[in-house]
């Protein structure tokens, strides 16, 4: 970031720094090893379960579990005062791909950790090692559709299955559904959208049934719809269409065409605990331990082992089942770094045509 | 003649004394006022104007490259853009590339990068990694990295980003561009937004002023002339939204005209439509929520000035024979020209600040320019954008303001 910015940023600066204060207080205070922020809440409790507490059991180093909401500014910030006081870090993908790019993350020792070949290729890359995978898939209300939509191809078949369909506001997700619902196969999907023709070709797709979308911005708004009658089926986050399921209510997943995305462990750049954080990754992956995870919450794990040692129920709810990684495409994060912004503003252009 | 002067001489000094003793009091008095009005001025100058003037500055300012590289900005600024640029400038481009991993200098130089040509941020991120840590010819060395070191179009681009200063931003929220000849240019036809966006901002402000008026009109009217006991009562019921979170309502609304809310289930009971209307995530239910909001603005100045109008006026146009409406049109309207002229300035600028509630009940078509500018201040990062938007907001609603305050103060000076 600039010197030249918003006050606001001088404000959020002012607070980020009072709290690294309080944190660089709090840590000297207790003498702790090592110190794992993640984006708490229910994940947040998955992981202490499956992870913080054994772990610590396990090798005797003390651990220090804390939480934020993916601030990349506040690890920035430490890294440029030299007051690392957070070790590893849960990273979206996005975040983790920028912070590489400044050098904000140690890079991974992949020859170290000798996990290379066991998790799933996404959960290999420079900077980050993949901890468990969330997925943007097609959800529908099974009561309110006679026959069961099972591809986007469905989705965008309005003739068959008439009213109103969800998906997000933005290019992000919806281009690529877009040309999957045209006849792209899922692997090839990344290829075509570099492209100009690609692009175009997706926003044609989009065209013909731009009507009958209702755009959402949550993610609790898809199966809030859903459950309302609002729209038919949707895009929605898999983790929150289990949910809605665990209350009760008839929403379906089609699996087939889903866009999964990793959340990764990240070392801070001159961190003083590299080693117990390496320890701690490896812990983190094992398949026992993972499956542990998944069970609190329904998120895939990273180890294709750990998927066997849930109950069947749960399997089949991960995106990383082998039934439901068929026809799966992993997001392309580094090109919605590279592009994101250009697409974005097509994409705003064309919904407010 | 002496003696007029012995006079005037002997007149002088008290009067000169009263003088400075008046001079001295009003000087007095004027510290007094300052020292009244010096919190709030300075109030007003840390919350409003240096943020302001931030927001302006910012949205011409194309600070990161300059900052992160200054060496390369300053060599490239010589440079005629044709062929390659010479070794210095590779040399200084390597040597500051490295240096800027540091503080997220590269970040924002990728960012800025990108404005010019998606690939830039994968070419540094691919250079920093081969970047060897000395060279004799750091142009054969770039070149060995990326073969698109050897391509004036590249530098062109960096040459591009260099100065200190940009009209980018400005001409990209109108919709307007710099071809490649340096000419200003309309951007495709697929690109076009702002305009469309600077125009529904008006439309939907105006015709949720307008609305608000036409409700707000009647129901202050009959505030002001019930008796207090049941006017009370009824201002409680005004105020009493008011109250409530922003966030509240709006989530209410989305409840109530859903496609199974109350009002579609209502109207279906009373057989007035057959298949659900879509009322919400389109302009009605923006239009709903807003005009909901922003109500009480409209009636609270309208109440306080009706309420001031003495009833006699109306009564004495009556028994001189004139039409009840005529009195009321020719005698009472005219008198609360001042609180139409506060609620619809107050509404109308509010409404030209919304964000929340279009972004939650409106659908893609019906988001106003605040939606733009907190998409680019929070979710892309790009602040040149999202003060530029600002800034062309800002200064159209001045402008509006300005024709208004004309306007209503002629009006005001026929009446007087």
């Amino acid at each position: 970031m600039n010197n030249k910015t918003f006050p606001l940023s001088r404000l959020s600066r002012g607070v980020a720094t009072a709290s690294l204060l309080t944190a660089g207080l709090a840590a000297s205070a207790s003498a702790q090893a090592l110190t794992v922020i993640s984006f708490g809440g229910a994940s947040g409790d998955a992981m202490e379960a499956a992870y913080y507490g054994p772990f610590q059991e396990s090798t005797g180093v003390d651990l220090t579990p804390g939480d934020y909401n993916g601030e990349l500014a506040r690890i920035r910030a430490m890294v440029e005062t030299g007051n690392v006081s957070w070790d590893l870090v849960e990273m979206e993908s996005p975040e983790l791909v920028r912070g590489c790019f400044e050098g904000l993350f140690e890079p991974i020792d992949w020859e170290r950790l000798g996990l290379r070949d066991q998790l799933i290729d996404s959960a290999v890359t420079d900077c980050g090692v993949g901890t468990f995978v969330w997925s943007t898939v097609l959800a529908y209300n099974a009561d309110e559709l006679d026959a069961a939509p099972s591809s986007w191809e469905d989705f965008w078949n309005v003739e068959d299955f008439p009213g109103k369909r969800g998906l997000r506001r933005g290019a992000k997700y919806t281009l690529e559904f877009a040309l999957m619902a045209d006849g792209v196969p899922a692997g090839e999907v990344y290829d075509v959208l570099a492209t100009d023709e690609g692009v175009d070709r997706a926003f044609a797709k989009l065209d013909e049934i731009k009507d009958d979308i209702q755009w959402w911005e949550a993610g609790a708004q898809p199966p809030q719809w859903l459950v309302a009658g609002d729209v038919v089926m949707t895009s929605s986050y898999n983790g929150r269409i289990a949910a809605a399921q665990e209350e009760g209510n008839d929403l379906e997943i089609v699996w087939n065409g889903s866009l999964y995305d990793l959340d990764y462990w990240a070392i801070v750049s001159g961190s003083d605990y590299v080693d117990e954080a390496y320890d701690f990754i490896e812990f983190a992956s094992q398949p026992e331990n993972q499956a542990v995870y998944s069970s609190e919450i329904p998120y895939g794990p990273v180890h294709p082992d750990a998927i066997g040692q849930l109950e069947d129920a749960q399997a089949r709810r991960m995106p990383t089942h082998d039934e439901n990684m068929a026809g799966a495409l992993a997001i392309d994060t580094a090109f919605w770094v590279s592009y994101g912004e250009e697409l974005e503003q097509r994409f705003n252009a064309w919904a407010a045509q | 003649m002496s003696s007029t002067s012995a006079d005037g001489g002997a007149a002088s000094p008290p009067e000169a004394s009263l003088k400075s003793r008046l001079r001295r009091a009003e000087r007095l008095r004027k510290v007094k006022a300052i020292g009244l009005v010096a919190p709030l001025a300075l109030f007003l100058i840390v919350v409003f104007v240096v943020p302001i003037g931030n927001m302006l500055t910012s949205s011409i300012d194309n600070g990161s490259l300059p900052e992160v590289m200054p060496e390369t900005a300053a060599t490239l600024k010589q440079w005629d853009g044709e062929g390659l640029p010479d070794e210095a400038a590779f040399a200084s481009f390597a040597e500051e590339l490295r240096g800027s991993r540091r503080g997220g200098g590269l970040g924002s130089v990728g960012r800025r990068l990108n404005y010019e040509d998606p690939e830039y941020r994968g070419l540094l991120m691919r250079t920093m990694m081969g970047l060897p840590q000395a060279s004799d010819d750091w142009q054969q060395a770039l070149i060995e990295i990326d073969p698109a070191w050897g391509e004036t179009e590249t530098w062109r681009g960096i040459q591009n980003a260099a100065p200190p200063y940009t009209g980018r931003y400005l001409l990209a929220s109108l919709d307007l561009e710099r071809g490649a000849d340096g000419d200003v240019q309309r951007v495709d036809q697929q690109d076009r937004l702002y305009q469309a966006v600077f125009q529904r901002t008006m439309v939907i402000a105006g015709g949720v002023t307008l609305i608000c008026l036409a409700l707000g009109f009647p129901l202050a009217y009959l505030l002001a002339t019930l008796p207090a006991k049941t006017s009370n009562l009824l201002m409680i019921l005004v105020l009493l939204p008011f109250w409530t979170s922003l966030l509240v309502r709006t989530a209410a609304w989305i409840i109530l005209l859903q496609s199974n809310g109350l009002a579609n289930q209502s109207l279906m009971a009373l057989g007035i439509i057959e298949s659900p209307l879509q009322l919400v995530f389109n302009r009605i239910g923006v239009f709903f929520a807003m005009v909901h909001i922003l109500l009480p603005f409209m009636v609270l100045p309208l109440y306080s000035v009706m309420k001031g109008i003495s009833p006699s006026y109306q009564r004495a146009a009556v028994s001189l024979g004139a039409h009840p409406f005529a009195a009321f049109w020719q005698v009472y309207v005219p008198q609360t020209v001042s609180g139409v002229a506060a609620g619809t300035i107050l509404v109308f600028i509010m409404a030209l600040g919304y964000y929340i509630t279009p972004a939650l009940v409106g659908g893609p078509a019906d988001q106003m320019v605040s939606y733009y500018v907190a998409y680019y201040t929070n979710t892309t990062n790009n602040w040149g954008m999202a003060a530029s938007l600002g800034s062309i907001l800002l200064v159209v609603t001045l402008l509006l303001y300005l024709v208004y305050h004309r306007l209503v103060n002629r009006k005001q000076m026929i009446r007087s």
